[in-house]
């Protein structure tokens, strides 16, 4: 499917939960997010972002995901302005039960890859009631 | 009969009122474009480009997430940048069930005429987490010099 050409995404801004009294920029990322048995996956575009800009979170079901961006040290006069930079940031709701303790995450090429390893669901037990 | 002046006819009567309206609403609406500060041109071609000038260099910068150092491919002709490459699909797994499907994957090739005279030799590109920068420098024609005053 390499044949296909790329397209432009419009950057969609994301509001942080409260105004903040810094005038910054967040982006939603674009993200990939699929199921498979074991595990929730989530792919998000973080181009710009090192791994100390990457901030997770998983609480009450809710999982944030944050990429904060280093300021831009460009210093020449911008001839040409096509796209805008900024922090990204975006929350989702995970219906799956969640190992809170195997989640990994991985960034490469300003790709973020976080798994969620959904929990074991518990064995369920016979109870058994003695005569006594 | 009564005479009515073409100035003293109420502004209903205007056969051109409506398109005055339509002119004002023209008006109002490339204002807040121009207020909203100078925001990004809307690229057409994958990938979007912010070009900077410096005294003696031309930075450009794009965002490439997930694209590979070895998957971009930059080649310049005269003044004609061209930057292609591809993302490739991520391996699918297995019994995988999609939530959400926003990343696209595919080639991309944009040819962009560069604004100045550069040096085609001397051209430096770096890719970090995703974003590619590539420096070129202006030809000594069109560097600024120094011109030494001398007083006599």
């Amino acid at each position: 499917m390499t044949d296909r050409e790329l397209k432009i995404q419009e950057k969609k801004a994301a509001q942080p939960g409260d105004e903040s009294t810094k005038n910054e920029t967040f982006f939603a990322p674009h993200v990939d997010i699929y199921e498979t048995d074991r595990e929730v996956a989530v792919i998000a575009d973080m181009p710009g972002v090192t791994v100390d800009g990457i901030e997770l979170s998983l609480e009450d079901n809710i999982l944030t995901l944050q990429g904060l961006r280093a300021p831009q040290q460009h210093t020449g006069r911008l001839i040409l302005e096509e796209y805008e930079s900024g922090h990204y940031l975006r929350r989702f709701t995970v219906a799956e039960t969640i190992d809170q303790e195997k989640i990994e995450a991985s960034l490469a090429d300003g790709v973020l890859t976080v798994r969620l390893p959904k929990a074991v669901p518990a064995q369920p037990r016979k109870i058994e009631v003695k005569i006594g | 009969m009564a005479f009515i002046r073409f100035t003293e006819r109420p502004a209903f009567r205007n056969p051109w009122a409506e398109f005055e309206r339509i002119r004002q609403g023209l008006d109002e609406l490339s204002r807040s474009y121009v207020e909203k500060g100078k925001g990004p041109n809307r690229a057409n071609v994958y990938p979007a480009l912010n070009i900077y000038e410096e005294a003696d260099r031309l930075l450009i910068t794009a965002e490439l997430p997930g694209v590979k150092a070895a998957d971009l491919d930059l080649s310049i002709e005269g003044e004609t940048l061209t930057i292609q490459g591809k993302r490739d699909r991520r391996q699918n797994e297995s019994g995988a069930s999609y939530h959400r499907r926003e990343i696209e994957s595919g080639s991309f090739s944009r040819a962009i005429a560069l604004p100045i005279k550069v040096e085609t030799e001397q051209v430096g590109a770096k890719l970090t987490n995703g974003i590619l920068t590539i420096t070129l420098l202006k030809a000594s024609a069109v560097t600024p010099r120094q011109i030494k005053v001398s007083a006599e």
